[in-house]
């Protein structure tokens, strides 16, 4: 009960987090000089009309509020590192919400939020300033989405497993019930038939937490009024992902593994001098491929969700009528992408962790006799 | 959104990797019906593996889907 409870608190307190939005707003009166050459660039914008361009770039980037929709924002808190010092505040510093309900971007303190990306031009400057780098540790949306689901999912898998361990003879009911199946799946189809009975014990850990974690973060993609947490879709989450596997898979290489890759067997000397870089390109490029394979998956998925939104209410700009004939149809298909997108995040979650495990029991191969003279026959690629 | 020459391209590019993804994808579906067809008690296991061998095909072909949008935006 007590796990549980820590649980709770947790997720409460990263809700609390909305409080760092609640400070007071003194700065914005020196920063309204600075705000005038921004306003103008989006008061024209707002003459031209509904870009969707624009809103899909919106919705499938990553930034330091959570926009509910309207003028409903969210801030979250920046933590920056510049020569020396850490500033942390909260995001609602660089903005002020127009009567439109866009945002209006203003410098604080010498940063400038330029397209969620924040970077260091001094005071009072002007629009053109040259922008420094800094080190930006804030907790953006989708850092926000990947607390989240992981606290879920500490929550989830605790409880899960302590219902294991306090009852293991009586039948699965509830959460565990729902769980069940899945973790078996992944024990029986996908880490078994890699690695061998004895050595799935060992990688099924990181296994199931990638399998779940990506799944359940495509699914909070989904969620339509959520703020559109796009997490999977960042290219920086899936990087550390396919970072984590292309270290285990070298840390767990054997000198099988190193030596098939250096010195393939059963091949004449003139295509060792092609296989060999081919072979060490590719111990870099897998894991590369899977990062990539999964962000463009989901991004594409959201991109063409909001197409159809968007497509509705481009028509509905030229006549209402229009709008609302272009909107049936783009709603229809727009449930149809949704229900692909559903059957995507779980398939994006398996092919991901279906070729961990093939990389990880690539690594730990057994010696396997070489009579036939044949090449690696597990290139899964 | 104004369409320079860059962007123009990256469409066609789009359109070229959403060829690839048709005539990949298309070819698994059709030898895994093939397969289902001449023996409908595997179509369970074939079905599994069609899906996996298309999210990898399918994979590639988003993976030029992500350079002509980088070309497109940036």
């Amino acid at each position: 009960m007590n796990l549980k409870r820590l649980n709770i608190l947790t997720i409460l307190f990263l809700f609390s987090l909305i409080g760092f939005g609640q400070n007071s707003h003194e700065s914005t009166p020196q920063s309204v000089a600075s705000e005038a050459p921004v306003t103008q660039h989006s008061a024209e914008h707002k003459e031209e009309g509904f870009k969707i361009g624009d809103m899909i770039m919106h919705h499938i980037s990553d930034a330091h509020q959570i926009h509910f929709g309207g003028s409903l924002y969210m801030p979250l808190p920046v933590i920056i590192w510049h020569e020396g010092h850490l500033d942390i505040f909260s995001s609602s510093h660089f903005y002020s919400v127009n009567e439109h309900g866009e945002l209006d971007y203003h410098d604080y303190k010498g940063y400038r939020n330029h397209h969620e990306m924040i970077e260091f031009v001094g005071e009072n400057a002007g629009h053109d300033a040259h922008g420094h780098k800094v080190l930006d540790f804030s907790i953006t949306k989708s850092v926000f989405g990947m607390l989240l689901i992981l606290s879920l999912m500490v929550f989830i898998f605790k409880s899960v497993a302590s219902k294991y361990l306090k009852n293991p003879k009586t039948a699965p009911s509830g959460l565990q019930n729902m769980l069940e199946p899945f973790i078996l799946f992944i024990r029986d189809d996908i880490a078994v038939p890699s690695l061998g009975q004895k050595k799935a014990e060992r990688y099924l850990p990181f296994l199931l937490t990638v399998f779940f974690f990506i799944w359940m973060c495509n699914l909070l993609g989904l969620v339509p009024f959520l703020g559109g947490f796009n997490i999977t879709g960042t290219l920086s989450i899936t990087v550390v992902l396919g970072v984590l596997v292309f270290l285990i898979t070298s840390v767990s290489g054997n000198k099988h593994y190193w030596g098939h890759i250096f010195w393939p067997p059963g091949v004449p000397a003139f295509v060792k001098v092609i296989l060999v870089p081919i072979e060490i390109m590719s111990v870099f490029i897998k894991p590369a491929v899977l990062m990539i394979r999964l962000t463009a998956n989901i991004t594409a998925g959201h991109i063409l969700i909001l197409a159809f939104v968007g497509l509705a209410l481009l028509f509905g700009q030229k006549s209402e009528l229009a709008g609302y004939g272009v909107g049936a149809g783009s709603v229809l298909f727009m449930v149809f992408m949704y229900c692909l997108e559903l059957l995507v995040a779980f398939l994006q979650a398996y092919v991901f962790t279906l070729l961990t495990a093939l990389y990880f029991g690539d690594a730990t191969q057994e010696h396997h006799h070489e009579e036939h003279g044949h090449s690696d026959v597990g290139h899964a690629h | 959104m104004e369409a320079g020459v860059s962007q123009g391209l990256a469409g066609i590019g789009a359109g070229i990797a959403a060829i690839g993804a048709g005539i990949g994808v298309g070819r698994i579906g059709g030898s895994a019906l093939e397969g289902m067809a001449r023996q409908p008690e595997a179509s369970g296991d074939l079905r599994s593996n069609m899906i996996v061998a298309a999210a990898l095909v399918e994979g590639v072909a988003l993976f030029a889907v992500i350079i002509c949008l980088l070309v497109a935006i940036g």
